[in-house]
């Protein structure tokens, strides 16, 4: 074993509970998060096998999939919903988890939450039924999403069987322009490596426009680290992190804060320790990004033109662009700048944080949203929610005429109501554009939060950095 | 968990890379709270129309289809979100294995948790199997993991990888829970550790 370790192998070793030879390790978690989709059968396994849940004090419960995002005193209509959050309710109550339902002030989108209450915290194992756990590597932890038959074993054993992963260094060097964010970042890395690129690795960003990034900007790219395949995305904890976390709900007071902090600064990755793979970009060489295709991997700068089938070289690949912009009814070599939208959705765990809402905010105050245009801003939280409330964002947002919503995943997943109809285009702030992610038929391009508000006040795609001074 | 005995089966291609799991098994259908009937709505918005008729040319519609057991998919199958309502759909269906150059890691894990056995192939062994089933559609195919074989009709043989506790536990219907839960002293002993 060398002497050099990166983050990554520091919070492995640290939780492997056993390890018998031939065998996955059996690595403990520190934070368990559970939501109403991925959960019901779990607790319906652990029912038929008479098991409680080990550590309830390291459970955490929400909802955000299937609820809706309007008034909550209004009845859900979705039969299907309303019991898969009963049954979140239930299951709660019978296990003895703590559950930020309907009513709790603390609700929202798991990932959104998490960091917010402090529960999230360096060097810990959090795991979650949902890919997009990765987020809360942001803060360097080990998090990565889990399977139904996984959560029934972490809320019976507290542990998981794990194979250990790979390490892959991503760098980005420079400094960004203005107008560019981190989900240009994230972005352009998977317009460089596919989805499929980072299969079998964890990923560790690093370098100084990642160090130069706030929290949530961190939380944005290490969210979309499961659309390169990666099995987890970390940033080394620093004082951005421990600003961040100071004084958070959840977050360790007096003397027990001093040594946590303490014991944090030694996570980040040793100076020679070694990564498996190594990736670099470059800060100062990107522009707004925006994908045309299928696949979080088909992105491009916003100013570039649609690609052409033709000039890939791969069969496959090929097959696959076409089969995207024949769903996509776009044609190889056209602009997208300047293409109507029809909606335009700003929220999700990748971009509903408070800073994503002040900076769409920040465009569109004094502005209206284009006519015959749907504008959605979905808080990632009731948390967020209140807090742009009490900033006047959400006035901003009404006054635009964009739709001011209740927390949740909403039109991100689509199965809440909130979706787009067949063959409409929309301009979206999170993270998958799958065909009928966003509703059955529905054409979504990923964008960072800048983009969409731009696109929000001309109604076409908008390169927004015409519309900074 | 289920055992998984050899199986001879005729082979369905959906050889498109990068098939994610919303598609597989589209987000609507996760309202469900257990896990019976998600076969029916298997790659549901590829194989129906809006009237909820069979689509006419996808796979899963074409006559070969009843009774497959094997699915060849292409590069990257599985990718996007947790959602293990995508190998309860595919095994729903009926399907026991799927053959691919590779797979995403989360789908992978949570196949292997239900009886579906993962096989990734080369390219070259990916493209033979595609003529193969492109000039014989009734072509069958055998897999057996204790050997870790995928026999072509006319004897041809390749190997393929798993790891060995996977193996065990689908040759001898192992439940991992049971096994984690046998390492309770060691997790009370862990959960011992100051700062836990
Ligand atoms: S916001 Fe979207 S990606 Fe995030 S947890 Fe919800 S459904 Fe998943």
């Amino acid at each position: 074993m060398t002497k050099y370790l990166t983050l990554f192998q520091k919070i492995w070793n640290s939780h492997v509970v056993a390890r018998e030879p031939e065998s996955p390790a059996v690595l403990y978690v520190d934070l368990h998060l559970v939501h109403e989709v991925t959960s019901p059968q779990a607790f319906t396994g652990l029912r038929r096998r008479g098991l409680k849940v080990r550590r309830p004090d390291k459970t955490v419960a929400t909802m955000d999939h299937s609820i809706p995002t309007h008034d909550p005193s209004l009845p859900i209509l979705d039969q299907m919903a309303a019991k898969q959050i009963q049954q979140m309710e239930d299951n709660a109550r019978e296990f003895g988890l703590t559950l930020h339902g309907m009513n709790s002030p603390h609700r929202g989108i798991v990932h959104v939450i998490g960091p917010e209450l402090g529960l999230t915290r360096p060097g810990m194992t959090i795991v979650c039924g949902d890919s997009h756990t990765s987020t809360h590597g942001a803060f360097g932890t080990l998090a990565f999403g889990i399977g139904t038959s996984e959560v029934e074993h972490v809320l019976a054993s507290q542990c998981l069987l794990q194979r250990q992963p790979k390490t892959c260094e991503v760098r980005v060097e420079g400094a960004l322009a203005p107008g560019v964010s981190a989900k240009d970042i994230i972005l352009a890395l998977l317009a460089k490596i596919g989805v499929g690129g980072g299969t079998g690795h964890v990923f560790e960003y690093t370098g100084p426009a990642i160090r130069a990034l706030a929290m949530e900007q961190r939380m944005t790219i290490c969210n979309m680290s499961i659309e390169g395949g990666a099995r987890a995305g970390m940033i080394a904890p620093d004082n951005t992190t421990f600003e961040y976390l100071a004084g958070r709900e959840f977050s360790p007071r007096g003397r027990a804060w001093d040594e946590a902090v303490a014991r944090w600064r030694a996570l980040p990755t040793d100076e020679g320790a070694a990564y498996d793979k190594s990736i670099t970009l470059h800060a100062d060489d990107l522009t707004p990004m925006i994908t045309y295709g299928t696949n979080p991997g088909m992105g491009m700068s916003i100013t570039d033109r649609v690609p052409h089938p033709d000039g890939l070289s791969d069969l496959s690949q090929k097959m696959a662009l076409a089969k995207a912009l024949a769903y996509m009814g776009l044609q190889p070599g056209q602009p997208l700048l300047g293409r109507p939208v029809d909606v335009v959705f700003i929220g999700s765990c990748t971009n509903s944080r408070i800073s994503d809402l002040r900076l769409a905010a920040s465009l569109l105050k004094g502005r209206k949203v284009a006519p015959n245009l749907r504008v959605m801003v979905v808080p990632g939280s009731q948390d967020v929610k209140k807090q742009a409330e009490a900033e006047g964002l959400d006035a901003v947002f009404k006054a635009a005429g964009a739709e001011w919503r209740e927390a949740g995943c909403s039109m991100c997943i689509a199965m809440n109501g909130d979706q787009l109809e067949p063959g409409q285009y929309a301009v979206s702030t999170s993270n998958r554009n799958f065909e009928g992610r966003q509703g059955k038929g529905g054409r979504t391009f990923l964008a960072s939060p800048l983009t969409a508000a731009a696109t929000a006040i001309t109604g076409k795609i908008t390169d927004v950095r015409t519309l900074l001074n | 968990m289920a055992h998984f005995t050899p199986l001879a089966s005729r082979i369905l291609p959906l050889p498109m890379n990068d098939v994610d799991t919303d598609q597989i098994i589209p987000a609507r259908f996760l309202k469900a709270i257990n896990k019976e009937g998600m076969g029916d709505n298997l790659f549901a918005d590829w194989r129906y129309n809006a009237d909820g008729s069979p689509r006419t040319g996808f796979v899963l519609n074409k006559p070969e289809a009843k009774g497959a057991q094997i699915l060849l998919a292409g590069d990257n199958f599985g990718c996007g979100s947790s959602r293990e309502h995508a190998p309860w759909a595919l095994t729903g269906y009926g399907f026991r294995a799927v053959i691919s150059t590779s797979f995403a890691d989360i789908f992978c894990n949570n196949a292997l948790k239900n009886g579906l056995l993962p096989i990734v192939v080369d390219p070259a062994t990916h493209a033979d199997l595609l003529d193969l089933v492109e000039e014989s559609p009734q072509a069958q195919v055998a897999v057996d993991l204790a050997s870790q074989t995928v026999t072509l009709p006319g004897g041809k043989t390749v190997n393929f990888p798993i790891d060995g506790f996977s193996k065990t536990c689908l040759l001898n219907g192992v439940d991992e829970l049971g096994y984690l839960l046998g390492f309770a002293d060691q997790i009370t002993e862990y959960e011992k550790r100051p700062g836990l």
